[in-house]
C-alpha cells in the first residue's frame, strides 16, 4: 500500500482498489473460496438444513479492550448462526470505508477479523469494499453475513418453550456494554473489564451433545439481557421469572453502572448466550457450560411461567417482583 | 459496593416492612419529593409493598419534569437555530419533548448537541474546541447547582471565553413551600431528598414542621433508607410529633455543605422561577449574577422568548403536584410512551411516569407478608 | 435529582480525587468539599465530592435495622 490514508479511489475499481484487496484482505484473510477474488465463492453444503444470516457493525470505538470492531464482526455473525444450532461454514464481509480512515487502522482490523475467523475455524470467502467521502461515514462500517448448516437434529425454536424451562446464561452480564460506555467522549471511567466479545459455536457445541432438552438459545447483545429475554417471552408466547440475585453481574460493572445511572440487565454482551432449556436438563447444561472456558460463570437465573403471557418478571434483591421491561430508547447517563 | 450493598438486603427491609405494619393505624399521604426517590421506590417495588393506607405520592422533584414548557422549547429552538454551538448537556435532557421537537431529534437534523455526565465535561470541550461556543445547559436543584457554580469559577479563573451556562436552577424548601401554600391536596409528611440535604443542611426544612405542621424525615436512596425513612415518618404521624428527623445521617448533617453553598451563592442569586404544572414560586429559582454575565448564555446569545404550551392532554403538571397518578392521565401508556412521550415526566429517568411505565408496579412481596 | 454514589478516594492530585466503586474508577472535583483524605468515602454527584460519609453513622444506621431484624426473631 502506497498511501496511509484511504482514499475515494480505493473503493472504485480500479488499480487502487486493487492494491487495496491484495494487500490488506487477501493477505489477512488468505484462504482457497477467497483466493481466486472471483464474484462470488463456490461451496457445496453437506446438510439438507441451512441457516443464512447477516448483522452489521458501527460501533465506536472501532478499538476497545477485549476487541474492535472486525473482532465484533466476525463474532456476531458465527453467534447468530450457532445460538440456532448451527454449524458456522462460512462468512462475507463488506467494508464502508469513509475517506481519510488511517489505512493502518483498517489493517489492524481486517487482521483482527482474519485471527478470529481463524481461530473460530470459519474462513471470510467473499467481501466488497467501498469507500464514501469524508464526512459521510463514521470511519469504518462492517457488514458480515454468515451460513451455516444444521444436521444434529435439534430444532431450535422459541416456539418449543414450555413453562417450567430453566432459564440458563452462560455468564456475567454487561461487560461489552460497560466498556464501550467507559471508552466514549465525556465518560471517561476506568473500568478493569473488557469486552466479552467471543464466538461461542465451541459452547453451543458442547450444550448441544450435552442434551437434547435445549429449546431456544439466544446472544444478549442490543439491548441487554432485559430485550432478549422479552423478545423470547414474545415469540414463545409464556411468561418468565428471573432473580435478579441469581444473576452474574462483575462487581466492578455493578460499580460503574451505579456512578452512571446505567442497568447492566440493559447492556449489550457480545460473547455471551441464554439457553433456555428443559427441566431436566438444567443441571447437566449448566455443568456443561461451565466446563467450557467460555462458560465458567454460567447460572440458572430463573424459570419460564405460565403467565403473564409474553411478559418478564424480576425479582429483586428486596424480594419483590416487578416487570422487567425490554430497552425503550437509548441508555443515556443518567444524573438523577 | 461498600455502603450500597449492606442498604439493600432482603432481612432488614422485611423488618422494617413489618414494623410499620404494625404501627400503623391510621391512613397518611407521604410525598417523595426527589426524582431519584421515585425511581428507587420504583425500582425496588416499595411502593406496591407498603399497605394500602399509606399513600406515596410523587411531587416535583424532578429537575427535567418541573422545566416549564417555554424554557424547554426555547432551549431547542435555539438549538435549532445555532451552527456554531455545541450545546452539552445531561443525558436527562436529551429526548424530553418540546411543542415540536426535543434535543435528540435536533441533534438527528444536524444540531451539535452533546451529552455530558458532568458540567466538567463541557469544560472539557470548551478547552478542546477553542474556535467554538459551548453552552452547557442544565437543571437542576441544590445538589447540582454548586457543580454548575464551579464550572463557572474554574472558566474565569482560566479565562475561558468561550464557555458559558444555560442553566435552570430550581430550589426544594421553595417548592415544597408553594406546594403547601397552594392547598390542593392533604400532605401528612415528607420524605425529603438526601443529597440536596446533604447541601442545604436539615435545618432548611425548619419552617414545614414549624409553619404547617408537616413532619419531614430525611432519608437515603437505597431501599432501606427510604423504607426506615418512611417507617420514621409514621412513627412521627402516630405519635403526634411534627418534627424533622434525618434518617441519611451517613451523609446528611443540620448544617449542610457550607462550602458547596458557597461556591453555588457566589455564582448565583434567588430569583422567581416557573415550574411546570406550578406556574411561578417566588424566590424559587436562581439566575447567574452579573458579575458573571460572560459565562450566563441568557445574557451571551439571543436564545429567544419560546412557545410556552403544554402538549394537549398532558397532565404532568397535576402528577408533578402529586395530584393524580400517571395511570390516571389518559395519555399514559397510550399516546404517551417512553419511546414517544407527550411530556417530560414520561421520558426523564426519574419522571414519576417513566418509573409508573417501567416497573410496571410490582407484583407481589414475595415471603410472609400480607399485602 | 440526585444520583450520588458513594466511592473510596485512592489518590488524590490537586483538586482531583480518583474515587473507586467496586473496582471501577472515577474522577471526582473537590471544589465543594473539605478535608478530605486518602481512604476516606465520599458520595460522588455529576463529577463532584459533595459529601463524606460518615463511617459511624452509617454503622449506627445498620444497628438501628439490625434491631427491627432481631425483634422479628422468634
Amino acid at each position: 500500500m502506497k498511501h496511509d490514508r484511504i482514499l475515494l479511489a480505493h473503493g472504485s475499481g480500479g488499480k487502487l482498489s486493487q492494491q487495496l484487496v491484495q494487500d490488506i484482505f487477501l493477505k489477512a484473510f488468505d484462504n482457497e473460496l477467497l483466493a481466486p477474488l472471483n464474484d462470488q465463492a463456490v461451496f457445496s453444503l453437506a446438510a439438507s438444513r441451512h441457516a443464512f444470516t447477516t448483522d452489521s457493525f458501527v460501533v465506536k470505538p472501532i478499538f476497545f479492550p477485549g476487541g474492535d470492531i472486525g473482532k465484533l464482526a466476525v463474532c456476531g455473525t458465527i453467534n447468530d448462526l450457532a445460538v440456532g444450532g448451527a454449524e458456522p461454514l462460512y462468512l462475507s464481509a463488506s467494508f464502508i470505508i469513509e475517506e481519510g480512515t488511517a489505512v493502518e487502522d483498517l489493517r489492524q482490523v481486517v487482521e483482527s477479523m482474519a485471527r478470529t475467523a481463524k481461530d473460530a475455524g470459519v474462513p471470510i470467502v467473499t467481501g466488497d469494499t467501498k469507500v464514501v467521502e469524508r464526512g459521510k461515514g463514521d470511519g469504518i462500517f462492517i457488514n458480515t453475513a454468515g451460513i451455516g448448516v444444521i444436521s444434529n437434529g435439534h430444532n431450535l425454536s422459541p416456539l418449543t418453550i414450555r413453562p417450567g424451562d430453566a432459564i440458563i446464561v452462560s455468564g456475567a452480564m454487561g461487560d461489552h456494554g460497560i466498556t464501550i460506555m467507559a471508552h466514549r467522549d465525556g465518560l471517561q471511567m476506568d473500568v478493569p473489564v473488557e469486552s466479552d466479545c467471543a464466538p461461542l459455536h465451541g459452547l453451543v457445541k458442547v450444550v448441544l451433545a450435552e442434551s437434547n432438552g435445549v429449546r431456544a438459545m439466544r446472544d444478549p447483545t442490543r439491548g441487554g439481557l432485559a430485550t432478549t429475554l422479552n423478545e423470547l417471552a414474545a415469540s414463545g408466547g409464556s411468561g418468565m421469572l428471573i432473580r435478579e440475585d441469581d444473576i452474574p453481574i462483575r462487581d466492578a460493572v455493578r460499580g460503574a453502572c451505579e456512578i452512571m445511572g446505567f442497568d447492566p440487565l440493559y447492556l449489550a454482551n457480545e460473547g455471551k448466550l441464554i439457553a433456555i432449556v428443559s427441566p431436566d436438563s438444567a443441571q447437566p447444561v449448566l455443568a456443561a457450560m461451565k466446563s467450557h472456558p467460555l462458560g465458567r460463570d454460567a447460572a440458572v437465573i430463573g424459570k419460564v411461567m405460565e403467565a403473564p403471557k409474553g411478559k418478564v418478571l424480576l425479582e429483586t434483591s428486596l424480594g419483590v417482583t416487578r416487570i422487567l421491561d425490554m430497552l425503550a430508547g437509548e441508555q443515556f447517563p443518567r444524573i438523577c | 459496593m461498600k455502603y450500597v450493598d449492606e442498604f439493600r438486603q432482603r432481612d432488614g427491609a422485611r423488618a422494617i416492612m413489618k414494623k410499620i405494619l404494625e404501627i400503623s393505624g391510621r391512613p397518611a399521604t407521604i410525598m417523595e419529593i426527589c426524582g431519584t426517590h421515585t425511581h428507587a421506590i420504583s425500582r425496588f417495588g416499595i411502593r406496591e409493598a407498603l399497605p394500602s393506607h399509606i399513600r406515596l405520592v410523587s411531587g416535583p422533584g424532578c429537575p427535567v419534569c418541573v422545566t416549564s414548557a417555554s424554557d424547554v422549547n426555547r432551549v431547542i429552538e435555539f438549538s435549532r437555530r445555532q451552527e456554531e454551538v455545541i450545546l452539552a448537556t445531561f443525558g436527562d435532557m436529551m429526548k424530553v419533548p418540546g411543542s415540536d421537537s426535543s434535543l435528540q431529534e435536533e441533534r438527528a437534523a444536524g444540531a451539535d448537541v452533546r451529552v455530558v455526565y458532568s458540567p466538567l465535561g463541557a469544560l472539557d470541550i470548551a478547552r478542546a474546541n477553542p474556535g467554538r461556543q459551548v453552552i452547557f445547559y442544565g437543571v437542576g436543584f441544590e445538589t447540582t447547582v454548586p457543580a454548575i457554580a464551579a464550572t463557572i469559577l474554574m472558566a474565569r479563573a482560566e479565562g475561558l471565553g468561550n464557555y458559558s451556562v444555560l442553566a435552570y436552577p430550581k430550589l426544594t424548601p421553595p417548592a415544597m413551600k408553594g406546594l403547601l401554600d397552594s392547598g390542593s391536596m392533604q400532605i401528612d409528611g415528607f420524605l425529603c431528598p438526601g443529597h440536596v440535604t446533604a447541601i442545604i443542611g436539615a435545618e432548611a426544612y425548619g419552617f414545614i414542621a414549624r409553619d404547617y405542621g408537616a413532619p419531614c424525615v430525611v432519608a437515603g436512596f437505597e431501599p432501606l433508607d427510604a423504607l426506615y425513612g418512611i417507617y420514621m415518618l409514621i412513627r412521627q404521624l402516630e405519635e403526634g410529633r411534627k418534627d424533622i428527623e434525618i434518617q441519611y445521617s451517613r451523609v446528611v448533617t443540620w448544617e449542610g455543605n457550607e462550602k458547596a453553598r458557597r461556591v453555588m451563592e457566589q455564582v448565583f442569586e434567588v430569583c422567581d422561577a416557573d415550574w411546570r404544572g406550578i406556574r411561578t414560586i417566588p424566590m424559587s429559582g436562581m439566575k447567574i449574577r452579573l458579575e458573571f454575565a460572560a459565562f450566563d448564555a441568557e445574557r451571551r446569545f439571543d436564545i429567544g422568548a419560546g412557545t410556552g404550551n403544554e402538549p394537549a392532554g398532558c397532565r404532568c403538571g397535576e402528577v408533578l403536584r402529586g395530584l393524580i397518578v400517571p395511570p390516571e392521565c389518559n395519555l399514559f401508556g397510550e399516546a404517551c410512551t417512553p419511546e414517544s412521550p407527550a411530556g417530560p415526566c414520561m421520558v426523564s429517568s426519574e419522571g414519576t411516569c417513566a418509573a409508573y411505565y417501567k416497573y410496571g408496579g410490582a407484583v407481589l412481596m414475595t415471603g410472609e407478608h400480607e399485602t | 435529582m440526585c444520583l450520588g454514589i458513594p466511592g473510596k478516594i485512592v489518590q488524590i492530585t490537586d483538586m482531583t480525587a480518583t474515587v473507586d466503586v467496586a473496582g471501577t474508577r472515577k474522577d471526582a472535583n473537590l471544589m465543594l468539599i473539605d478535608d478530605v483524605r486518602v481512604g476516606d468515602y465520599v458520595i460522588v454527584h455529576a463529577g463532584f465530592a459533595i459529601q463524606k460519609v460518615n463511617e459511624a453513622e452509617a454503622a449506627e444506621t445498620l444497628r438501628l435495622v439490625d434491631e427491627l431484624v432481631k425483634g422479628m426473631q422468634p
